[in-house]
């Protein structure tokens, strides 16, 4: 897999049962890519994560509505300038998302009884991604994340 | 995600085995909620030996099931978790609060 450029796009309904074929595909993806099984799983569970976020809160449970997934490779760029890049962008048409909500909070070790598990989605989309971006684009919200490929071997 | 459940003396063992997901984790949540608040058994034991996926919903449904342990002054044990459920609990920074054991005999131990 060595072109830059549009890789795969999956439009899906907001049906957390799906959210598994969604999973695979992106694993088989990323072991195309070369990455690791670890760093596989991060990208996994930030998408993931990014899909629930949206059913939950975009379309409050909502299970007819669309989601888009479009994955493109990137080229080198000044601030990758060793690694293309794997670029994942969701769209969806639901509920405009606060972006005071999606700023990065640290996660801390608290105790037990104040744990609140809402927040732990975000943290790993943030923490498992290079770059998480969020807008608003012809009235629908549009999350972007982007993550180094590993260096390709030479063939 | 299948649930099975087996029970010994004072002891219930929760076999999960698939992905604990956005869909999923509100079976086990159910499940788990159910054997320690209302069955009060006093210890419950979750072998995710063959669970191979744990989103943020499925650490909740954990996090709730010890919780109610808590509570309920009930033992939650886990054990078989594999390298993404652990990297999971890791990323979380959860991996510390919970009782985790490599295996059933260890689980069950008095």
């Amino acid at each position: 897999m060595r072109r830059d450029g549009f890789l795969l796009r999956i439009e899906l309904r907001s049906n957390p049962e799906v959210l598994c074929v969604v999973r695979s595909a992106l694993a088989r993806l990323a072991e195309l890519l070369g990455f690791s099984d670890s760093d596989s799983h991060l990208v996994i569970l930030a998408v993931d994560e990014a899909l629930t976020n949206i059913i939950r809160h975009a379309y409050k449970g909502e299970r007819e509505r669309c989601i888009e997934v479009t994955l493109r490779i990137l080229p080198k760029a000044s601030d990758s300038p060793s690694h293309r890049i794997l670029e994942i962008v969701l769209l969806d048409d639901g509920l405009p998302v606060d972006a005071k909500r999606l700023r990065p909070r640290p996660l801390k070790e608290v105790p037990i009884d104040e744990l609140k598990p809402g927040g732990l989605g975000l943290h790993f989309i943030r923490k498992n991604m290079d770059k998480v971006e969020f807008r608003r684009q012809d009235g629908r919200n549009l999350l972007r994340l982007t993550k180094a490929l590993p260096l390709a071997e030479s063939h | 995600m299948q649930i099975a459940i087996r029970k010994l003396d004072q002891i219930t063992i929760i076999d999960v085995s698939g992905d604990i997901d956005l869909s999923t984790s509100p079976d086990l949540r159910k499940v788990l909620l159910h054997e320690m608040r209302e069955l009060k058994v006093p210890r419950v034991v979750a072998n995710l030996t063959s669970v191979r996926y744990v989103d943020s919903s499925g650490v909740a449904s954990l996090l709730e099931g010890l919780k109610a342990s808590r509570d309920m002054k009930s033992r939650f044990i886990m054990y078989g978790l594999n390298a993404k459920v652990t990297q999971v609990l890791q990323l979380s920074k959860l991996l510390n609060i919970f009782e985790i054991c490599e295996n059933e005999e260890q689980a069950l131990k008095p």
